[in-house]
């Protein structure tokens, strides 16, 4: 039983975390509650500090919108918060879609999907990034934030808080995409807010710490990570894991039997290094 | 549904086979073959709602009524219709249609009156009835035996429900909602022409040059009407002027050149006004011949209470200490005491000086009853004399941000057009003055200007009283349905009426009780003090539509009584009794209407009614077959002391027995049955007849047994027996028949032809005859006969009680300003007016079915002025509190709607179940017509 | 050869297969949210900003939602057939009540909600809000058949001032008179209010955005008798013309071959 809450104590508290924040969102939308109102795109706590997709209001200048101060402090704390917790932390902890995608990855191991394919993915991780720029390309073209029309996880996060209409086809999408098509398809290589994320986690200060002594190359940490290009280190030198593709969610260390994997402050040294 | 051809010709081959032996085709069959012809049936009838009277066509296919259109042939709309009239066929279709008997009961199917609702027999509806009014009858006599009547009963419904309740169970415990609506009306006919009903027609409104319009919201309320109003103003802009007077502002305003905006109830000292312009400042304009001839002045008592409840009543015992009493608390008592003693007030002061009061004096309170007396021109020239121009716009204007100065123009020039030479005039109103604590008195001080300057019963010109409901004039009035009243304007209370009614119903002499008092607020009140037993809900909703509703609900559901209600649908009334019938709607029966401008209007059985639902007339003649001569026509000894003959022996000699059913003498007699079910003419051929010949639905009936019918055309004997009263005597109606051939009749219908102006030589053969016989070469005669012969006296009482008679003749009333008995204060510092909206009828029980209607306007709002708002914390949408002495609702403010009241006033329409307004209305009446005031209490608004 | 290819080919074909595939996403990309965004019968909440503006500034947080208490708003689903996530309103089921405290405009975080388009001398003022523009449709309205109505007039939030009634005689019946509506477009905030009691079948009164109902005049033409119409000249441009039969210079035309068609 211990070992059971050991191996999946973050899992769970991602998964209360994500649920939290949706109830609080729809409870805000339903009952009216102060707690968090708005979405992911935009919010406010307690009806006070602000909150706001820094990714989106990229697109927003791009289409060339003016920013209001509103936004652009809500752009602030979002980007504070990140470059704390890890960028894509928001991609584990915060993101629904993460839930969809974590399950089209759990059932993919299951129904035997993996050995179908084999290892060799047919694309890229790098996806992303094009798709980002593309993003802002569209946006600037269009006048419009582009990814905001066809993001599923608005489209996801804004159907549980505000109603789905046909939102739920889009999330099918992902789901069939990453169990048939491509192993962490969407959050692994296509979402440009994951590539976005990665890009601000680059700086950010928590960061998964790889203690290689400890380490028995069971490889079970590459298994589960949905990012697992990031853990290139493994049994090689004792490094935190430094790529901002990395998540912060925290599987690595849970699976991890030997204490070779927890979570660590990024050291002032390091930080300048990486050239801040 | 398509017929295919062979059905067709199977169909009507076998209607046409079936008529020829005289056999009623099987309902659906018949309906086949009329609707295999065209799709559907055209036939006409008269507008569920408004007392306007529009006639309308009902399309009907497979036995269901599919369309409505305006009739283009009926004089009184050609062809249009408001919104309300536009949904005709829609209000008999809502999904909560009541389709069977409902008794309150316990688990075992017992009568329990805290049980809840379950489906029952009409046998076993009938039985709780029976059992209850034998229980009450017991207990109270006829007085404990109730019926809230309607305006909206057909007129032989109305007939049917009377002759049993006074023939029958000898109750005069019969009062329609009509009391509410245009009790005040009548009162001022009967004071001032001695005969009820307008003397006008509608054609007024295409020939006059003003319309002035008092305390009615026409354009709302009698929307077709309005319409004329615009189209008489558009064709000559100039010259026609219309005015509207008001305590806040409304749609009628829109068209109006003078919006006059009054404080609540001083309508009164503005009629004297206008009275004192004439008769003070353009004497000129008087016409003495023409009140020589046909006028006299009179005077009444002026200190007769406001028809609230007096001390000593028993829900108002004992008085503690604390000022509460009995069953009311010490707030409610502020007001009801004011009914023994009043103070007289600062505004009064100027007005009851020449009655002998001053600021501050104790009025001592006593009822009047109707009595007046004689009195001369100089006297009523003295009563005349304080209402000034000065007096009356202090105390009159309604708008506090008004300018004095411009309002007293608007009052001058509102005086100024009556008295123009040559300029005709109609003053209309409705709600404005009849629910009023005064309203027979301000009811006939609109005559008096009018006779002054001899303005009355001309074409174009005459003081108009509009009705509310589509029978109030047709129904409640002509068929006497009030607790004081027989058919065709006869009183319970006169010998000679009483003895002439009961040698047509064919009772024995001294059968029908002479004490006729329990009007409608009478019939709540006994039943709060435990008087009444049993009352009947018909046509009406009597728990939402009267005002201080908690006591009378509390009442209901808490004491020992039974209560029915017959409805189409559940509202309040159904849901506060003991017993629910399910009542056949307008369409699902025979019926007739009559209009305000005296037009009466028939039309035939559409289709079935839902369910087992059964006509109301069908329910009182059930009823009628469980009572017997010696269940109910034994001796009685009534509350005053007054004791009702034993006539079971009078009744052997008519040749009834003790078993002979009230059915058999009432409804089923040998005159009755002369009224033959004829389905091979018209107008009875190809319509149902659930009422004679039972219907396809094979409903089982009260006994038990598939309903047949009465076997005999119930609904014209009732029409003809019923006509026969009034004809010969100013009623005169037409036969049956002829009315299904018209689009209506105005009555009295002499030789066939209408009246359009009563009163007047030229149109009125009536008229005719009374000044051929009296000689006076008048061109009027008010030939009412009630209340024609006065002692003489002053304004302080009579001097001379020998009785002079005024043959053909009207009155000119006396009638001085007087305060409401509730006025703002510092606590309660709000008027509160409650009415209608176009969209929805009274208690919406109809139109709130409507989804149409529904949506349009969905919930009754609390109108109130911007600057009322802002004072009270509130802004537009809030939700607040309207409380008065009695009770309080919640509603959405609403400061920029169809209604505009000025500070200090709020008003809230009664219609919507969820925002029950009459818990909070005060239950003060006229207290001559017994009309409740439903427009003007205090009330506090506050933020929900 | 195509085992041989160079790393330099490589890099090259690489990149080129790179922005061939980004050039076509983004076409396909462009073109969706082109027709996602081109449902232009969306009535937005008061105070929004001009369409193409609104739909780049608003962030589609759903706080506007939120704050209104009528829930008259909602975010546009995938199906709504409307810029996805975008706040709109539908009159016929809830109307906008035009809450004198606006409560919807001032949450918005981006502006897109421009408070100071509904705001008057420093005061919010929702009735010179501009959600539309009700439109009648005098063939279905009840009052053009002389149907005593007029349910969106007395409906009116600004009552007597965006819709009035107009009286007018019908002649059919000769003594009855035509009650009917008529919405002044310049204070007609689009509230819908209207739309939602009228009592048709299908509403006959409609709300619509302003710009799909409204024409324009010309600049080049003032009111002579109207002192306001002059306003109009702030953006008069320089007038120059073009038709068919002056595209051509003067020169051109006086040289070209129709002389030749002359006689």
């Amino acid at each position: 039983m211990k070992k059971l809450w050991n191996s999946y104590r973050y899992l769970f508290f991602r998964r209360f975390t994500q649920i939290s924040l949706l109830i609080l969102y729809f409870g805000a939308n339903a009952w009216g509650w102060k707690m968090l109102q708005g979405n992911l795109s935009s919010s406010t706590i307690l009806g006070v500090i602000p909150m706001s997709d820094p990714y989106a209001a990229l697109q927003m200048l791009a289409a060339g919108a003016t920013l209001a101060t509103d936004l652009l402090l809500g752009v602030l704390v979002v980007t504070l918060l990140y470059f704390v917790v890890g960028g894509r932390a928001f991609c584990s902890w915060v993101c629904p879609i993460n839930m969809v995608t974590d399950f089209a990855s759990f059932v993919r191991e299951l129904i035997g999907m993996n050995k179908l394919t084999g290892v060799k993915q047919p694309a890229s991780r790098k996806l992303r990034y094009w798709v980002l720029g593309l993003s802002l390309i569209v946006s600037a073209i269009m006048g419009l934030a582009a990814f905001e029309f066809i993001s599923p996880i608005s489209m996801l996060h804004r159907g549980i808080v505000f109603g789905i209409g046909f939102g739920w086809a889009g999330v099918l999408i992902i789901f069939l995409f990453d169990l048939f098509v491509l192993k962490n398809g969407w959050c692994g290589h296509i979402c440009p807010l994951g590539g976005f994320y990665s890009i601000l986690g680059k700086f950010s200060l928590i960061r998964v710490k790889h203690n290689e002594e400890n380490c028995t190359l069971c490889m079970k940490c590459k298994v589960v990570c949905p990012e697992n290009q990031v853990l290139h280190m493994i049994g090689k030198k004792s490094l935190p894991v430094l790529s901002g593709e990395c998540t912060n969610c925290a599987r690595c260390i849970e699976v991890c039997d030997d204490d070779a994997l927890s979570f660590s402050l990024r050291s002032m040294a390091q930080n300048k290094k990486t050239g801040e | 549904m398509s017929l295919s051809r062979r059905e067709f010709l199977k169909s009507s081959a076998a209607a046409s086979a079936a008529a020829a032996i005289g056999m009623n085709v099987p309902t659906e069959l018949e309906a086949s073959a009329a609707t295999a012809e065209s799709g559907w049936r055209w036939d006409k009838a008269a507008c569920r709602f408004c007392g306007t009277g529009c006639g309308i066509m009902m399309a009907t296919k497979n036995g269901k009524i599919v369309a409505v259109k305006g009739d283009p042939a009926a004089p009184v709309n050609r062809g249009l219709n408001c919104i309300k009239g536009y949904f005709n066929a829609k209000i008999m279709y809502g999904a909560d249609r009541l389709t069977q008997p409902l008794l309150r009961m316990d688990d075992k199917g017992n009568f329990d009156k805290q049980g809840k609702f379950a489906p029952v027999t009409w046998e076993r509806a009938f039985d709780e009835m029976e059992l209850n009014i034998r229980k009450a009858l017991k207990a109270s006599g006829p007085e404990g035996v109730a019926v809230f009547a309607s305006g909206q009963y057909t007129i032989m419904e109305g007939y049917a429900a009377q002759k049993m309740m006074k023939g029958g169970f000898r109750s005069n415990a019969i009062d329609p909602n009509a009391r509410h609506c245009m009790a005040s009306a009548v009162v001022g006919f009967y004071q001032t022409f001695g005969i009820d009903e307008p003397s006008g027609c509608y054609d007024d409104i295409e020939l006059t040059d003003t319309v002035v319009s008092w305390g009615s919201n026409m354009a709302e309320m009698h929307p077709i009407l309005w319409s004329r109003v615009t189209d008489r103003k558009l064709s000559d802009p100039d010259r026609v002027k219309v005015i509207n007077m008001s305590t806040y502002r409304h749609r009628t305003s829109d068209l109006a050149d003078i919006e006059i905006i009054f404080t609540p109830n001083t309508d009164l000292a503005m009629w004297n006004y206008i009275a004192r312009e004439i008769v003070y400042n353009n004497p000129d304009a008087i016409d003495w011949d023409f009140l020589k001839k046909n006028i006299i002045f009179a005077a009444s008592p002026v200190n007769m209470g406001y028809g609230m409840r007096r001390a000593g009543e028993k829900s108002v015992m004992p008085v503690r200490e604390d000022g509460s009493a009995g069953k009311y608390t010490a707030k409610e008592m502020e007001t009801y005491n004011h009914e023994m003693v009043h103070k007289v007030s600062a505004n009064e002061a100027p007005a009851l000086k020449a009655y002998g009061y001053k600021e501050g004096d104790d009025m001592v309170n006593k009822p009047a009853g109707l009595k007046h007396w004689e009195i001369s021109f100089e006297e009523y020239k003295k009563f005349l004399e304080p209402y000034t121009l000065d007096y009356v716009a202090k105390i009159s204007k309604g708008d506090p941000d008004e300018d004095i100065n411009a309002f007293k123009k608007k009052l001058q020039t509102l005086a100024d057009l009556y008295i123009e030479k040559g300029r005709k005039v109609v003053s209309f109103w409705t709600m404005g003055m009849n629910q009023h604590t005064r309203g027979t008195w301000v009811n006939t001080l609109s005559y008096n200007v009018h006779f002054m300057l001899n303005k009355q019963a001309l074409p174009g010109s005459g003081a108009f009283s509009l009705t509310g409901q589509p029978s109030a004039c047709g129904t409640a009035r002509e068929v006497g349905t009030f607790c004081h009243r027989l058919p065709a304007d006869m009183m319970v209370k006169n010998p000679h009426h009483r003895e002439k009614v009961e040698k047509r119903w064919k009772i024995p002499a001294g059968t029908l009780n002479p004490v006729g008092n329990q009007h409608i607020m009478k019939i709540h009140r006994d039943i709060e003090d435990g008087l009444v037993k049993f009352a009947w809900v018909n046509v009406c909703n009597a728990y939402q539509d009267s005002a201080n509703a908690k006591h009378w609900i509390k009442a209901a559901r808490e004491m020992d009584n039974f209560i029915v209600t017959s409805d189409g649908y559940p509202g309040i009334s159904a849901m506060v009794s003991d017993l629910v019938l399910p009542s056949a709607m307008i369409y699902e029966k025979w019926g007739a209407y009559g209009n305000a401008e005296r037009r009466s209007q028939h039309w035939r059985q559409q289709v079935l009614p839902v369910g087992h639902a059964m006509s109301d007339t069908w329910q009182w003649m059930e009823l009628s077959k469980r009572f017997t001569v010696k269940d109910v026509w034994g001796p009685y000894t009534l509350r005053n002391g007054k004791q009702l003959a034993d006539v079971r022996k009078a009744a052997h000699d008519l040749g009834y027995t003790d078993d002979t059913t009230m059915y058999e003498i009432l409804y089923a007699n040998e005159e009755a049955k002369s009224y033959k079910i004829d389905m091979n003419s018209f107008p009875q051929k190809g319509y149902d007849n659930s009422d004679c010949s039972g219907d396809s639905r094979n409903v089982i009936g009260g006994d038990g047994k598939v309903v047949k019918g009465c076997g005999f055309m119930v609904h014209e004997y009732l029409w003809e027996e019923y006509a026969s009263f009034g004809r010969g005597h100013g009623h005169d109606l037409a036969p049956f028949t002829v009315y299904h051939k018209v689009r209506g009749l105005k009555w009295p219908v002499v030789d066939g032809k209408e009246t359009p102006w009563r009163f007047n030589v030229k149109y009125d053969p009536y008229a005719a005859a009374a000044v051929k016989k009296s000689g006076n070469g008048s061109d009027f005669a008010f030939y009412g006969t009630l209340a024609k012969a006065l002692p003489y006296g002053n304004l302080m009482g009579v001097t001379n009680s020998e009785k002079k008679p005024l043959t053909n003749k009207a009155k000119i009333f006396a009638r001085p300003y007087m305060d409401p008995p509730e006025v703002p204060d510092t606590n309660y510092d709000t008027w509160l007016c409650t009415g209608r909206v176009l969209e929805h009828w009274h208690s919406g029980t109809m139109t709130m079915r409507v989804p149409e209607l529904f949506r349009a306007v969905p919930e009754a709002l609390c109108y109130m002025n911007p600057k009322t708002a802002e004072e009270k914390g509130l802004k537009q949408g809030d939700l607040c509190w309207v409380e008065s002495r009695r009770g309080r609702v919640k509603a959405h403010v609403e400061t920029r709607g169809r209604n505009r009241p000025p500070r200090g006033l709020v008003f809230v329409p009664w219609f919507d179940e969820k925002v029950f307004i009459n818990k909070v209305c005060l239950d003060a009446t006229c207290p001559q017509s017994k009309q409740t005031d439903y427009k003007k209490c205090a009330v506090k608004i506050y933020k929900a | 050869m195509s085992k041989a290819l160079s790393d330099r080919r490589k890099f090259i074909l690489n990149m080129a297969r790179g922005v061939g595939l980004a050039t076509m996403s983004g076409f396909i990309w462009s073109a969706f949210i082109d027709e996602a965004t081109a449902a232009k019968l969306t009535l937005r909440p008061p105070g929004a900003l001009k369409e193409e503006d609104f739909l780049k500034t608003c962030i589609k947080c759903g706080l506007c939602v939120e704050a209104c208490p009528y829930d008259t708003l909602s975010l546009a689903a995938p199906g709504d057939n409307k810029a996805i996530g975008t706040p709109f309103f539908i009159p016929r089921d809830i109307p906008c009540y035009m809450c004198t405290d606006i409560p919807c405009v001032p949450v918005c975080p981006t502006g897109a909600l421009d408070e100071s388009s509904v705001t008057t001398n420093e005061k919010l003022d929702i009735n010179v809000a501009d959600m539309g523009l009700a439109i009648v449709d005098e063939k279905s309205c009840v009052a053009f058949w002389g149907i005593q109505c007029d349910a969106c007039y007395r409906a009116c939030p600004l009552l007597d001032v965006a819709i009035t009634i107009e009286y007018s005689k019908n002649e059919r019946t000769g003594k009855h008179a035509f009650l009917k509506p008529v919405v002044h477009a310049d204070a007609c905030t689009g509230c819908g209010m209207c739309e939602h009691a009228c009592i048709t079948e299908d509403a006959a009164i409609k709300i619509l955005p302003r710009d799909l109902v409204q024409g324009k005049a010309g600049s080049h033409y003032i009111k002579g008798w109207d002192k306001e119409d002059e306003k109009r000249l702030e953006n008069a441009k320089e007038i120059k013309t073009v038709t068919e039969i002056s595209k051509k210079t003067a020169v051109d035309s006086l040289n070209s071959n129709l002389l030749e068609d002359l006689y």
